[in-house]
């Protein structure tokens, strides 16, 4: 397969397409807005289904709409629409209806700023609306990676019949990479035994998130408990690099880890033995592996935030292992020197 | 001996489950909901129909029918059901909704997806109060009416106007069919049942968007006995909402 450039939103936007996905609802926020324009101009010329919302509310309530009639429906947005949209996320975990939420985070909180962050990290993977649930969170690097873990949520979210979110930020969203697509899938029109399509020689489906009666709601929570631990089970995914003879293991994910990534080559260089775990899902969070790779080492985690994926690092390690942050917060990004300068104070 | 044919000539409607309801005596959602499913099975569009439950005191209307249904975030029920329609369009899909979900909470969503003119159905029940969740004013409360968060009666000078949905609808080009009906007398009833007809017809033939708002009751919240709440229906309510046709394009006109 020949590479082409492609800028990472407009990326996201084609493997959506890829996959096989139906329909597109969004709305313009920075930096995620090309996704929108490229939908715009791209679904239709398919006859796919491509509206721009009056809002991220309204763009979120589509998706779980077109989510209870089967249909392969994805949204994208930056952190103050992914706020907006967590009353539904919640509803939409509850009703088990498969669908796909991408957010290209930004500096907050508040309006804050269109840089490039990890402020959502808790907001993402600890449910984030109300009620006890988590979607599974995919964490892309790169471009490439943005496009295959895309591929991979639609996959999921029929797998478990779950929400599945990508949490990429303004740096992946804005970079052009050089990219592989994968070949086209086409729409496929489904009849899932659960879905609203018209009751036809068949009893009346119902989707609904609510359940008077706290025994009925039980049983609810643990239905979808159940669910969420066949995932937790099954699809962790994380990467190493450079980890096994490492003295200093680096813990970080998305665009961070790809900075650290240059800082660990430098920091190799003069010899200091560094190396990097990079969590994949960080739901489910690989917090087995993370436990086994940090063996007699210590960690320092790097992230865009005020130490987040800290807490779950500190879970992984249960404090055995000391761990030090490095963080900027506000979009600021650092610079591989930055953190060739805290492994160095570490190595010291 | 002439032999003598039966005929049902009333019937529960098959698209009314046989289930009873938990709304108040004198409720009008009772009568609604009737009448959508006498429409549903006389245009028998049962089996490809789909109904959107909002919150409030119809929340559990997906008890009360044989067809298909959502239950939706409070007021974001025209946008769950652009969602379905857009992606099946041969599916006939309707919302279910009252004032707090169509009028406070859920307008935005209402306003554009009738400026977009969706092909979607929707059923506004409208009667200027929380009812479930115990009486609080609505958008829709008219001024002086004593309610839980207006104890000393709606103040407008504090609290506003209240809301004309149908008129503020029928502004919108997206627009195709908007109307004000009631449900106090057998004639209202009649025009209701037309005016349900109507509207999914209008789905059916891909004109726009469709709102039948019914000015209602609610005997529990008002302090009155059913047969009051009707008289303040036609006596307070109806003067404000006049009932009508607000909009009606040419091509709604054709149908029959």
């Amino acid at each position: 397969m020949p590479k082409v450039l492609m800028k990472g939103n407009e990326a996201i936007a084609e493997a959506a397409i890829r996959a096989g996905c139906e329909a597109y609802y969004g709305y313009p926020i920075t930096p995620q807005t090309e996704v929108l324009e490229y939908m715009a101009r791209r679904m239709p010329a398919l006859g796919r289904v491509f509206l721009q919302a009056e809002s991220e509310l309204g763009a979120v309530n589509m998706v779980y709409g077109a989510a209870c009639t089967g249909a392969r429906v994805m949204t994208t947005t930056s952190s103050p629409g992914y706020s907006l949209m967590q009353e539904s996320v919640s509803y939409i975990v509850c009703s088990m209806v498969p669908a796909v939420i991408v957010n290209v985070m930004r500096g907050g909180p508040g309006l804050g700023n269109i840089q490039p962050a990890q402020g959502d990290y808790f907001q993402m993977t600890k449910g984030g609306g109300h009620g006890d649930y988590n979607a599974i969170v995919l964490a892309p690097s790169n471009v490439q990676e943005t496009i295959d873990l895309i591929i991979e949520a639609f996959d999921l979210a029929d797998k478990y019949r779950w929400l599945v979110t990508v949490i990429a930020d303004g740096m992946i969203g804005q970079i052009m990479e050089p990219v592989e697509l994968p070949e086209m899938r086409e729409v496929e029109r489904r009849q899932q035994p659960w879905a609203l399509t018209g009751a036809k020689e068949r009893p009346k489906n119902v989707i609904t998130s609510l359940s008077l009666g706290a025994e009925n709601l039980e049983r609810i929570n643990l239905k979808l408990q159940a669910v969420i631990d066949e995932i937790v089970a099954n699809e962790v995914r994380y990467e190493t690099l450079m980890a096994d003879d490492a003295d200093i293991l680096i813990a970080s994910y998305g665009t961070a880890a790809r900075i650290a990534k240059t800082a660990i080559r430098e920091a190799r260089q003069e010899g200091i033995k560094v190396g990097l775990f990079r969590p994949v899902t960080v739901f489910p969070f690989p917090y087995a592996e993370l436990r086994e790779a940090a063996r007699g080492k210590q960690i320092l985690v790097v992230e865009l935030n005020a130490g987040q994926m800290l807490e779950d690092v500190r879970l992984a390690v249960k404090d055995e292992v000391p761990t030090t942050f490095y963080g900027k917060m506000g979009g600021v990004v650092p610079l591989p020197g930055d953190i060739l300068a805290e492994i160095k104070k570490l190595a010291a | 001996m002439a032999q003598k044919v039966e005929q049902v000539r009333f019937q529960r409607p098959q698209s009314l489950a046989e289930v009873p309801t938990h709304y108040c005596p004198g409720c009008i959602h009772g009568i609604v909901h009737r009448l959508i499913a006498e429409v549903i099975d006389d245009l028998k569009i049962a089996d490809r129909a789909i109904g959107i439950a909002p919150v409030g005191c119809s929340v559990l209307a997906y008890n009360y029918f044989n067809i298909d249904f959502a239950e939706a975030a409070h007021g974001r029920a025209p946008a769950m059901a652009t969602g379905m329609k857009r992606v099946r369009p041969e599916n006939i899909v309707f919302t279910y909704q009252g004032d707090g979900d169509l009028a406070s909470i859920g307008t935005n969503e209402i306003v554009h997806a009738t400026t977009r003119g969706e092909h979607i159905t929707v059923f506004f029940i409208n009667n200027a109060v929380y009812g479930m969740t115990g009486g609080q004013m609505a958008p829709t409360t008219l001024p002086g009416m004593v309610t839980t968060s207006s104890p000393f009666g709606r103040d407008v000078k504090v609290q506003g106007f209240p809301l004309r949905v149908c008129e503020m609808l029928a502004t919108l080009d997206g627009a195709a069919y908007i109307v004000r009906r009631s449900a106090t007398t057998p004639k209202q009833i009649n025009q209701l049942k037309k005016a349900i007809r109507t509207a999914f017809m209008v789905q059916m033939e891909r004109l726009g968007l469709s709102l039948v708002e019914v000015v209602s009751n609610c005997p529990t919240n008002w302090g009155m006995s059913p047969v009051e709440s009707l008289g303040f229906v036609q006596g307070k309510m109806i003067p404000y909402y006049p009932l009508g046709d607000y909009k009606v394009k040419d091509k709604v006109k054709q149908l029959k």
